[in-house]
């Protein structure tokens, strides 16, 4: 296990660039999550200001 | 009109890509999380050890798939820019500015697991090989047509100038690609080549080809997960956007 984690002396270079590749596609992955959240917020948020104003004018 | 053109044609109306894609989103996800993590598998553990680099050659499995996505997203992305710059059709439009990101997050990754492939290797993180400096170009290109998409107020007049760059663009690509050949580099030349036999046993080379395909269903999956959004936003003033809001809220 020890020697899996070591490679042969190249451990610090493998596993980092491992970790840049997991974390950089996971921090990409997690974008459109966010933006999609702040879109549907806005969104609602533009229907319910319409709706008010509406009521307020009738 | 022949059903496969019919088809071609509902695809490119934004409420119903966005069901059909919201529906292959997760087979999509699966596939590519699958496919890393048997490639990585394959890559870390199954290998042999290379008889040169040891066990530093094994940052192949994500050094060379993410350069080989930094070119295919961006042949995908001007493509794209091309449909959006003739026909005009708003999805290519999404899709173009979606790859963009994605993209550059590849064409980073290349960069970075390469400069940490080359200090043990070269003793050095970086030099200005001809492979090196283009596909430094290529993320400079990444960066400037995501630069100009958020500089313009208009939406879609801002796809379509971010479009007409990432055409110009294209021509780094075969400097990219041939850079080994053309130049004497010290970046080695290609080792899997889809010509003729490739330069690496069998056994280091089924990980490399099984993490190619699972980061392309990543790229599919991403890019699709993006346009449902961009689309989204883009058409928030329509009723197929607002009641998707709304459903939202209930559940």
């Amino acid at each position: 296990m020890s020697e899996f984690v070591s490679m042969g002396g190249y451990g610090g270079y493998v596993w980092s660039a491992i970790a840049i590749f997991l974390v950089t596609l996971a921090l990409e992955a997690a974008a459109p999550l966010l933006k999609r959240r702040r879109v549907l917020r806005e969104l609602r948020g533009r229907l319910r200001r319409a709706r008010k104003s509406n009521e307020e004018n009738t | 009109m022949n059903p496969l053109v019919l088809w071609f044609h509902k695809l490119g109306s934004p409420p119903y890509f966005y069901r059909f894609a919201g529906r292959l989103l997760p087979w999509f996800w699966g596939a590519a999380l699958a496919g890393l993590a048997i490639g990585l598998y394959g890559g870390l553990v199954l290998a042999p050890a290379d008889y040169q680099q040891s066990d530093a050659f094994r940052i192949i499995y994500v050094h060379v798939p993410s350069a080989w996505m930094s070119l295919f997203i961006y042949a995908f992305m001007a493509v794209n820019g091309f449909i959006a710059l003739v026909w005009r059709i708003k999805l290519s439009e999404t899709l173009a500015m979606a790859a963009a990101p994605i993209g550059a997050a590849f064409t980073f990754i290349c960069l970075a697991t390469g400069s940490i492939w080359g200090k043990p290797m070269w003793g050095t993180w970086w030099t200005w090989d001809a492979r090196l400096t283009s596909e430094l170009v290529l993320l400079f290109l990444y960066l400037g047509v995501l630069g100009l998409h958020q500089a313009i107020e208009d939406r879609r007049q801002a796809a379509r100038a971010a479009a007409f760059l990432a055409l110009i663009g294209i021509v780094n690509l075969p400097i990219v690609h041939f850079s080994v050949n053309w130049w004497n580099t010290l970046h080695q030349g290609d080792t899997v080549k889809l010509f003729g036999p490739s330069l690496i046993d069998s056994r280091m080379l089924w990980p490399l080809l099984v993490m190619a395909v699972a980061t392309k269903f990543l790229f599919a999956a991403s890019l699709l997960s993006r346009a449902r959004v961009d689309l989204l936003e883009l058409e928030s003033g329509k009723d197929w956007a607002r009641q998707i809001a709304l459903a939202e809220e209930r559940a």
